[in-house]
C-alpha cells in the first residue's frame, strides 16, 4: 500500500489478489481538459514542474510554441500546438495538453514485467512506482498514447501521476489548481462527463457540430478526458489517436511469450542451483581481495 | 479600466483589440471564459496575428499593424449609417448635440490651427460654441451641421468598408461581420466590453486608438454599464498604482496637473484647473481641484505650507516641456544629463532604439540601478559580443547597483487594472544586502537633505522643508505611507451644511475625498486614494468575498478608487429617469429621493433625474466626449495616420498631403528622423509583443519560464517564407534601419499576407523577451530594431509598427 488512502486495484506482473476490504471503494476520478477553453499558457506545465520537483533542460526553439518540445522524464505534461483549417479559410489553433491518459485498461501496466512498478489505484489513477522499475521500456511499447519516457539519469520510466499524492489527500492535481481559465477540471468521472455535456452543448451552439467528449473505449475509457471541438477528428489535435487500443504485441507478450519466458526464467534458476550444488559458491581469491 | 476584472463576466460581447488578453493576462482572462460559459457571450479578436486569444475566440479578423483608427473609424461609420446607436444615451449622455465653433475645420488630414514648423496644433478652435449665458449651445435634434453628431458623421463618412479593407488589409466581409456584432450591442439590453493593452498605446496614434473605441462605446451606450466600459489591461500588478501616484511627469499624484513655467500665480493655477460647469446643474467635479491640491501640498510640506505662502506653491516644480521617457533619453543623448537613477526599469531593453539608449547612457557621469536582478541596463557598458558590442574602455559612466527587494519580499498596496487597491504582505526577507525600494530612496533623500543642510545649495527650500515624520526616517513603513496617501484631518473637519456636525476630528484618518478642504485643514497624498485607510482601518486589506449584487462587485474586498466605486460613470447604467437599462444588471437606481444600489453612486446622491445632472461628472459639461475638445494633441476626432515607418509611403486617406502621412503632431527629434527606414529597403511590417511564458525581461532569469520558452524566435507568414526560401526553424536575420537581430524563424499560418491598397503586406512578429542576461538562451534585445518616436499626446513609443527586412542568416 503505497498510499494509505488509496487501494491498489491492479499491480504489474503480480498474481496475488488486490485488497478488497474497504466497503465503499474509491469513486473513479477524472481530469477533464476542455480544449476549447485552453489558451496554451503552460501554467499547467509550470505547476507540474513545481509540484513534482522537476526541471527539464533549457532547450531551443525549433519553430513551434511547444516547449519543451516533447514529453520527457522531467516533463510529464507538454502543450501541443496545431494550426489547422477544418473549414476552408477558418484557421484554428488547437492547443492540447498532452500527458498520461490514465486508461481504465492500462497498456503500460499490462506490459510491465516488473512486479509493482506500475499500479492502478481503485480511483482509476495509473501510477509508476519507479523504485520497482527495471528500465525495460515495455510500458512505452504498451502505451497507445506514447507517454512514458525513460530517464537517461536513472534508466527508469516516468510519466504523469495525476498527482496521486494530492488526490489521495483530497486535493485536485496541481495542473487543475493552477489552470487560469478553468480549461482543466477534476472530479468524479461521472461529474466530469456531465460537465463535458454542458460544454459540448455550448460548442455546438457556437457552430462546432462535431464537438464531443474523448473517452476512448478501446482502452476501456480514460481517467483523463478531452472536450474536443472536432471529436470526429481527434488526430487534428497533434495526432491524438482516433481509436486507441493496446498494441497486439502486449497481448502476445502476455498471452504466449510470458509463460515461455517464465519457463525460461525457471530453467535459469534451476541451472543456477545445479551449478551451486555441483561447483559450490564462487569464492574470491585472497590476492584479488587485497588488490581491491 | 472604467470597470473591473470580474465585471468582464457580465458582458455579452467581448472585443480584444490592441491587446492579447489570453497571452498577456491569462489569469484575468478567466472572466472572458466565464462570460462565454455562463452568459453565452461572444469573443471577437482583431489583431495582426492569430494569437492565443484568437485561439478561443468566436471570430477573428486580421489587421495591418498601425491601422486601428481606420478600422474603428469604419465601425463608427457603420454604426452611424445603419442607425446602430443607443439613441437615448447618445442624446443625453454625450456631447453629440453640442455645437462646435464655426472656425473649427478639418481639411486634407489636418485640423484647424496646425503649425507645420513646430509640428503642433494651436487648439483654440477645438471648442464649443458658447451662448451669451456662458453655456454651450446645443441642438437636441442633432440636425445642426455644427453639432458634434453631424461633424462626426461627416468626418467618418470617408471610412467606408471598402476604405477600411484597403487601409487595414482586413477582408471586407470580416470587417463587416465584426461591425455587425458590435452594432448589436447598441440595444439597451446588450453590452459590449473592450479589452486592450499596449497593442493600442504603443503607436504614434496610441491615445487616439483608445479614443476611437471610447467613442464607439459612447455611441453604443456601453460606458458606465455593467459588463461594458473601456478597459485597459495594465501590464504589471501595480502599474495602475504607479500611474495613480504620478508616474507621468506632467502630473502629481491623483492626476493633478502640474504647473507650467508660465503659471507662477497660485490662484491662476487653481482657477485654470477648477473647471466651471459648461451646462446648467453640472457637477464639474474638477471644481474641487483646490481641495485636492492643497491637501497634497499639506502632505508634502505640513506646517511649512501655509495660506500665506500659497501652500508652498513655489516649492513645486513647474515644467517647461513634458519629461516623458523619449524626452529624457533625447536629453541624455545630447549630453544634457549627468546622472540617472534607474529604479525597477531596464531602459536598454525597454526604450526604443537601443543604439541611441546605449550611446546616451555612455554620456552619463553616473548611473544608479535599483533592481533585484542584474539587468542589461546595469551591464550596458560590458561587451557581450554581437549581442552588445561596446568598448568598455571608452565608457566613463560609473554604475552603482543597489540591490532591491523583489515584490514578494515587500509589504504594501497594489492597485490592479480595475482600480482595486489590495494590501499584500511580504512573504520572505530579501537576500543578502538587498533593501526595500522605500528604504533605498529614503536613505538617498536623507543623505541629500543633510548635505543641503550642511553645505547649502541652490534653492534648498523644497528639500529642507519636506515633511518626513516617519518613525524611522531611513525606513518609512508601508503603513505610514499608506495612511499618508489616504489622508487625515489636521483640524476638525465640519459639515459645510451643518457646522455643528464634525465629520472628522483633528488627527483622524479621513473617510472620503469629499472631506478634503482647501484651507489647509486636511492632508491627503492622493485624493483618489482618500478613504483607503480610514478610521475603520486599512480597507485595502479587506478580504470579504460577499457579493450582494451577484455581479461580482465584491464591495468589501480591498478598496477601489475613487470612493470604493467599482464601475465608473455608473449613473449611465440607468436611463434618464434613473431606472437601469437592463434590470438584470442593476447597480444603482434612483429610489425617488436618492441614488442607491450595489455600487457607490457616481453622482451626487440627491441629484434627482429631472435635474439633468450628467453622468460624466469630471467633465464640465457632464457628458461623454465624442468630440474631445482640446484634450488631445492631435485632434478632437481620431484620424488615421500611417505609422512613422509605413509600408505604403503615403497615407491612403490623404495621398496628396505628405504632411499627414504620419501623425503630424507627433514629436520627432532630428537624430531619430534620420534613423527612420523606408519600404524600398525595409519592405516588411514588424510588430513586437509579449508571450505568456515570460514577463518582460525578468523571467529570463527564472528557470521554469526559461524551460517553457527557452530561446528567441520571430514569426512570419508562409508565403513570405516561401518567397525568401526560409523553412520553419531556420535562423534568420531581421534588420531595420537601426540594427538587426538574429533568431529562429517560426513559419506560421497565424500570420497572413494582407492585401493593402493593392499591395501585399507581410508582417513579421517579434517577441521581446530575450537579452544578454539571465538563464534563458541568450538573445538580442528586440529594441535594436524599434524607432524612437511616440504618440502625440502620451509620447508612448511606437513599438507596434515599423519596417524591417528579413533574410536567412
Amino acid at each position: 500500500m503505497a498510499l494509505q488512502s488509496l487501494d491498489i486495484k491492479a499491480r504489474s506482473a503480480t498474481t496475488t489478489p488486490s485488497p478488497d476490504v474497504r466497503a465503499a471503494g474509491a469513486i473513479p476520478v477524472a481530469k477533464l481538459i476542455d480544449i476549447s477553453k485552453c489558451i496554451g499558457c503552460k501554467a499547467c506545465q509550470a505547476a507540474c514542474m513545481e509540484w513534482n520537483d522537476l526541471r527539464d533542460t533549457i532547450g531551443e526553439n525549433v519553430g513551434v510554441y511547444d516547449n519543451p518540445a516533447d514529453l520527457s522524464a522531467e516533463s510529464w505534461t507538454v502543450m501541443r500546438f496545431s494550426e489547422v483549417e477544418v473549414e476552408q479559410g477558418r484557421l484554428e489553433w488547437l492547443i492540447r495538453k498532452d500527458g498520461c491518459m490514465h486508461c481504465a485498461n492500462p497498456g503500460c501496466l499490462k506490459a510491465c514485467p516488473s512486479p509493482g512498478a506500475i499500479v492502478q489505484y481503485s480511483n482509476g489513477i495509473v501510477d509508476f512506482h519507479e523504485e520497482n522499475c527495471i528500465g525495460c521500456g515495455y510500458c512505452i511499447t504498451g502505451c497507445p498514447f506514447n507517454i512514458p519516457r525513460l530517464s537517461k539519469k536513472d534508466n527508469k520510466a516516468y510519466k504523469c501521476t495525476l498527482c496521486s499524492d494530492r488526490v489521495a489527500v483530497g486535493l485536485e492535481p496541481a495542473c487543475v489548481k493552477t489552470c487560469p481559465t478553468g480549461a482543466i477540471v477534476f472530479g468524479s468521472k461521472v461529474d466530469m462527463i456531465h460537465h463535458a455535456e454542458g460544454r459540448i452543448t455550448d460548442l455546438k451552439e457556437r457552430g462546432f457540430q462535431n464537438a464531443g467528449l474523448y473517452d476512448p473505449q478501446g482502452v476501456g475509457g480514460t481517467h483523463v478526458m478531452y472536450v474536443l471541438q472536432h471529436a470526429d477528428q481527434p488526430q487534428l489535435y497533434a495526432g491524438l489517436p482516433n481509436d486507441p487500443s493496446i498494441s497486439p504485441m502486449v497481448a502476445i507478450w502476455k498471452g504466449i511469450t510470458k509463460p515461455l519466458m517464465n519457463f525460461g526464467l525457471g530453467m535459469a534458476v534451476l541451472a543456477g542451483l545445479f551449478h551451486f550444488v555441483t561447483q559450490g559458491p564462487n569464492e574470491a581469491k585472497e590476492e584479488e581481495e587485497e588488490k581491491q | 479600466m472604467t470597470n473591473h476584472w470580474v465585471d468582464i463576466k457580465n458582458a455579452d460581447l467581448i472585443i480584444i483589440m490592441g491587446g492579447n488578453a489570453a497571452e498577456a493576462h491569462p489569469c484575468g482572462f478567466k472572466w472572458v471564459t466565464e462570460a462565454k460559459a455562463h452568459r453565452g457571450a461572444k469573443l471577437v479578436v482583431v489583431d495582426p496575428r492569430f494569437n492565443r486569444s484568437a485561439a478561443v475566440s468566436d471570430f477573428y479578423a486580421p489587421i495591418r499593424p498601425g491601422t486601428d483608427i481606420a478600422f474603428l473609424g469604419g465601425v463608427i461609420n457603420y454604426l452611424l449609417s445603419n442607425n446602430k446607436i443607443h439613441e437615448e444615451y447618445v442624446k443625453n449622455y454625450t456631447n453629440a448635440p453640442y455645437l462646435v465653433r464655426e472656425d473649427f475645420t478639418f481639411e486634407e488630414g489636418l485640423f484647424s490651427g496646425y503649425d507645420a514648423d513646430k509640428r503642433k496644433y494651436n487648439r483654440d478652435t477645438w471648442d464649443y460654441a458658447l451662448g451669451t449665458d456662458g453655456y454651450v449651445q446645443i441642438d437636441e435634434s442633432l440636425q445642426n451641421p455644427r453639432c458634434v453628431f453631424q461633424l462626426m458623421m461627416q468626418h467618418y463618412s470617408r471610412y467606408t468598408p471598402e476604405t477600411v479593407s484597403q487601409v487595414c488589409g482586413t477582408p471586407k466581409e470580416a470587417f463587416l461581420k465584426v461591425a455587425e456584432m458590435i452594432g448589436e450591442t447598441s440595444r439597451p439590453d446588450k453590452v459590449m466590453t473592450i479589452l486592450y493593452a499596449l497593442g493600442w498605446t504603443q503607436h504614434s496614434t496610441g491615445s487616439q486608438n483608445i479614443r476611437s473605441m471610447a467613442m464607439i462605446q459612447l455611441l453604443l451606450g456601453n460606458i458606465g454599464r455593467v459588463g461594458g466600459g473601456v478597459n485597459a489591461l495594465r501590464g504589471h500588478s501595480n502599474v495602475q498604482g504607479i500611474t495613480d501616484m504620478n508616474l507621468v511627469s506632467g502630473v502629481m499624484p491623483g492626476y493633478l496637473r502640474l504647473a507650467a513655467d508660465e503659471e507662477q500665480d497660485f490662484q491662476g493655477f487653481l482657477a485654470k484647473r477648477a473647471l466651471k460647469p459648461l451646462r446648467p446643474n453640472q457637477m464639474s467635479y474638477w471644481q474641487n481641484f483646490p481641495k485636492f491640491w492643497v491637501s497634497l501640498a499639506k502632505t508634502f510640506y505640513g506646517n511649512a505650507a501655509t495660506k500665506e505662502n500659497d501652500f508652498a506653491y513655489q516649492w513645486f516644480p513647474k515644467y517647461d516641456k513634458p519629461y516623458d521617457v523619449l524626452q529624457m533619453f533625447e536629453r541624455m543623448h545630447n549630453g544634457e544629463m549627468n546622472g540617472f537613477i534607474c529604479q525597477g526599469f531596464n531602459p536598454l531593453a525597454a526604450v526604443p532604439c537601443l543604439q541611441k539608449v546605449s550611446a546616451a547612457l555612455s554620456k552619463l557621469k553616473y548611473l544608479v540601478v535599483i533592481d533585484p536582478l542584474s539587468t542589461e541596463t546595469a551591464e550596458f557598458w560590458r561587451d557581450h559580443g554581437e549581442l552588445n558590442e561596446v568598448d568598455a574602455s571608452k565608457i566613463q559612466t560609473e554604475v552603482f547597483r543597489l540591490p532591491a527587494n523583489c515584490f514578494v519580499e515587500e509589504t504594501g498596496s497594489y492597485t490592479n487594472s480595475g482600480r482595486v487597491l489590495q494590501w499584500h504582505w511580504g512573504a520572505a526577507n530579501g537576500p543578502g544586502e538587498s533593501k526595500g525600494d522605500v528604504e533605498i530612496i529614503a536613505g538617498i533623500f536623507n543623505k541629500l537633505r543633510t548635505m543641503y543642510k550642511q553645505d547649502g545649495g541652490t534653492f534648498p527650500d523644497p528639500i529642507l522643508n519636506l515633511t518626513w515624520s516617519y518613525a524611522i526616517p531611513d525606513a518609512p513603513s508601508p503603513e505610514e505611507l499608506a495612511q499618508e496617501f489616504s489622508g487625515k484631518a489636521l483640524a476638525d473637519v465640519v459639515d459645510p451644511k451643518d457646522p455643528t456636525k464634525v465629520l472628522a476630528k483633528a488627527g483622524e484618518q479621513l473617510a472620503s475625498f469629499a472631506h478634503l478642504r482647501d484651507d489647509g485643514s486636511t492632508s491627503s497624498g492622493n485624493w483618489l486614494y482618500c478613504g483607503s485607510w480610514s478610521q475603520a482601518g486599512n480597507l485595502m486589506a479587506r478580504r470579504d468575498t460577499s457579493d450582494p449584487s451577484g455581479l461580482g462587485f465584491y464591495p468589501s474586498w480591498g478598496f477601489a478608487w475613487p470612493a470604493n466605486r467599482r464601475v465608473l460613470y455608473n449613473r449611465a447604467n440607468c436611463d434618464v429617469a434613473g431606472k437601469p437599462w437592463d434590470p438584470s444588471r442593476k447597480t444603482i437606481a434612483w429610489n425617488g429621493s436618492k441614488w442607491v444600489g450595489f455600487d457607490v453612486p457616481d453622482m451626487r446622491p440627491d441629484a434627482a433625474p429631472d435635474e439633468d445632472v450628467g453622468p460624466f461628472i469630471m467633465h464640465p459639461d457632464g457628458v461623454g466626449h465624442l468630440f474631445a475638445l482640446k484634450g488631445m494633441a492631435d485632434g478632437p476626432f481620431p484620424e488615421h495616420y500611417e505609422p512613422f515607418e509605413t509600408p505604403l509611403g503615403v497615407n491612403p486617406m490623404h495621398p496628396k498631403n505628405p504632411l499627414v502621412t504620419s501623425n503630424p503632431a507627433s514629436r520627432l527629434f532630428a537624430y531619430d528622423k534620420a534613423q527612420l527606414g523606408k519600404a524600398d529597403k525595409f519592405p516588411y511590417v514588424a510588430t513586437t509583443y509579449r508571450l505568456t511564458e515570460h514577463y518582460h525581461y525578468w523571467t529570463k532569469n527564472v528557470l521554469i519560464n526559461s524551460i517553457l520558452q527557452p530561446s528567441q524566435f520571430i514569426e512570419m507568414d508562409e508565403e513570405l517564407a516561401k518567397e525568401k526560401g526560409i523553412a520553419n526553424g531556420d535562423t534568420v536575420k531581421v534588420t531595420s534601419n537601426r540594427g538587426f537581430i538574429r533568431a529562429v524563424a517560426m513559419v506560421t499560418k497565424r500570420l497572413r499576407t494582407l492585401d493593402v491598397d493593392g499591395k501585399k503586406v507581410h508582417t513579421i512578429g517579434i517577441p521581446i523577451h530575450w537579452g544578454f542576461i539571465g538563464v534563458a538562451k541568450k538573445g538580442f534585445l528586440a529594441n535594436r530594431l524599434t524607432p524612437f518616436v511616440g504618440d502625440a499626446t502620451a509620447h508612448t513609443p511606437e513599438f507596434k509598427a515599423f519596417l524591417v527586412n528579413i533574410e536567412k542568416a
